[in-house]
């Protein structure tokens, strides 16, 4: 008989690998491997908000992130400042703001889990913010797939086309906010970038299209979740970095075969 | 007959800066207009207006109702980490028929590139996938941004003869910004000189002879330009007692 927490951690893990690893092609081809680790380091401020106004901390964290984002397309489209400089600037305010916010607030708070995630102990009420904010962000990227592929590969091409390129960014932007926001428990506000980026360079070296990509990058995301999971369990490892460390060990051994057949 | 497109008074400031200052233009059917100006000279920036993607502080530009307009952007360069065939990269948000994609790709000569990948394509390569991109859909007008700057001379040359065949067999207009002018003389009907303001405009040879033309760029273009110019002129009058 499997225990329940196991079968929780098995759902909770599918369903953000299938998310991280569609989204993850965009962070990809857009090179927006920085932003998304902006967005998790300013999800602690986001935490921080959930507990003090005592709503959920998935809530609190989607409402940050998604100022996080705005804020900096803002700040973009101002040209204030280089993207990295701005995007360090805001991230790191973030991070602290909400470190000292959460060492004021009277309660203990388990920042371990915070930052490094623990799959093993998701609730059921994670579960239900997974499958909801997972099948609303498939069913964008579906609807929206041409035209976010099309301004990815040319912004000018998609304009002249008649396609709002700067609504499709901050459309991008904010899916990737929901992915965080819900998929930070599960390995961490420090590791989600490794979740949004392995499984797609992996499948990058496979796939022969976009699609192709987001679909094998989803897939490799379960095996490594899976993998994790076992690691974890066997070796009583620390779940977050134990399905980072399986998603490499994929990275590695992927590269290695197209390296041989190719030579 | 009324224009593809007309803009009256166009003027644009960026962050203070005046980039066009009074700009009128009209494109015809059938027409073959060069725009040419020193860089930063609101080139691109008026092609963006006349299609509808930058709206400018003033002016105004009609449109024939329903142009479908082909368009090629400046320094296109496909990022080699999305893995994408070249046939589905002329899908992307097209619809066409089978029939179509093999007449445009035989036009275009992409026929035996079609499953390459985008990003392994040559730069001529992929200026003839952008063509063909943009002639999808039957355009009455192709605006194209200095669509072989980044070609060797060879490649620049074949391109502006495939250009220039496609200009002749279809009905189409095409408005171009180009600074190898001297390769564009034997088709181009009109040369614009832009900078900032309209400086002169009118035939090719005209225009070279023009003093704010050579203030901007100097005799040796004139000079090369007439000498172009000179050897088309030639031809065409054999042509004529033909």
């Amino acid at each position: 008989m499997i225990e329940p927490f196991l079968i929780r951690a098995i759902i909770a893990g599918i369903g953000v690998a299938i998310i991280t690893g569609a989204i993850g092609c965009f962070v990809v081809w857009r090179r927006m491997a920085y932003f998304g680790d902006s967005l998790a380091h300013s999800a602690l401020l986001g935490v921080a908000l959930g507990l003090v106004l005592g709503i959920s901390t998935n809530l609190g964290t989607m409402i940050i992130c998604s100022v996080f984002a705005i804020l900096l397309i803002w700040l973009q489209q101002k040209k204030v400042l280089a993207t990295d400089t701005l995007l360090g600037i805001l991230a790191h305010a973030a991070l602290s703001i909400g470190m000292v916010t959460l060492s004021l607030l009277e309660r203990s708070v388990d920042l371990h889990s915070y930052l490094f995630g623990d799959i093993l102990a998701v609730t059921n009420h994670e579960i239900y913010l997974i499958i909801f904010g997972g099948i609303f962000v498939l069913i964008f990227l579906f609807f929206n797939w041409s035209s976010f592929v099309l301004t990815t590969i040319n912004e000018k091409l998609a304009k002249s086309e008649g396609l709002n390129t700067l609504f499709n960014q901050l459309l991008i932007m904010l899916l990737m906010t929901i992915v965080v926001a819900v998929s930070f428990r599960i390995v961490g506000l420090l590791l989600i970038t490794s979740m949004l980026i392995i499984p797609a360079a992996t499948a990058r070296q496979v796939a022969n299209s976009p699609e192709v990509m987001a679909i094998v990058s989803s897939i490799l995301g379960i095996f490594a979740v899976m993998l994790g999971i076992y690691l974890s369990l066997h070796f009583d490892t620390p779940s977050g970095p134990s399905i980072v460390v399986a998603s490499v060990v994929i990275f590695i051994s992927i590269l290695f075969f197209t390296f041989l057949r190719k030579n | 007959m009324p224009s593809l497109i007309e803009a009256k008074g166009l003027d644009v400031n960026k962050q203070g800066k005046e980039i066009l200052k009074d700009v009128s233009i009209s494109v015809n059917k059938n027409d073959f207009i060069t725009i040419i100006g020193p860089n930063g000279a609101g080139k691109s920036v008026l092609l963006e207006c006349l299609m509808g993607t930058f709206s400018p502080d003033r002016g105004e530009i009609n449109k024939k109702d329903n142009i479908l307009i082909g368009y090629i952007p400046q320094n296109f360069n496909p990022d080699n980490s999305m893995p994408i065939s070249v046939e589905r990269f002329l899908m992307l948000r097209k619809k066409f028929t089978g029939e179509e994609l093999k007449i445009i790709s035989d036009e275009t000569n992409i026929l035996s590139i079609l499953s390459k990948k985008l990003s392994n394509l040559s730069g001529g390569e992929l200026q003839r996938v952008l063509l063909a991109r943009s002639l999808l859909g039957n355009p009455e007008l192709l605006i194209l941004d200095e669509p072989a700057q980044n070609l060797d001379i060879k490649n620049q040359l074949n391109f502006y003869n495939l250009l220039n065949e496609i200009y002749q067999k279809r009905d189409i207009s095409i408005l171009m910004v180009s600074h190898d002018l001297h390769m564009v003389m034997a088709s181009t009907k009109q040369v614009i000189c832009l900078y900032h303001h309209i400086c002169c405009s009118g035939e090719p040879q005209a225009v070279a002879k023009d003093p704010e033309f050579i203030t901007l760029f100097g005799n040796d273009m004139a000079k090369m330009m007439s000498v172009y110019q000179h050897t088309h002129d030639h031809s065409h009058d054999e042509n004529l007692n033909d």
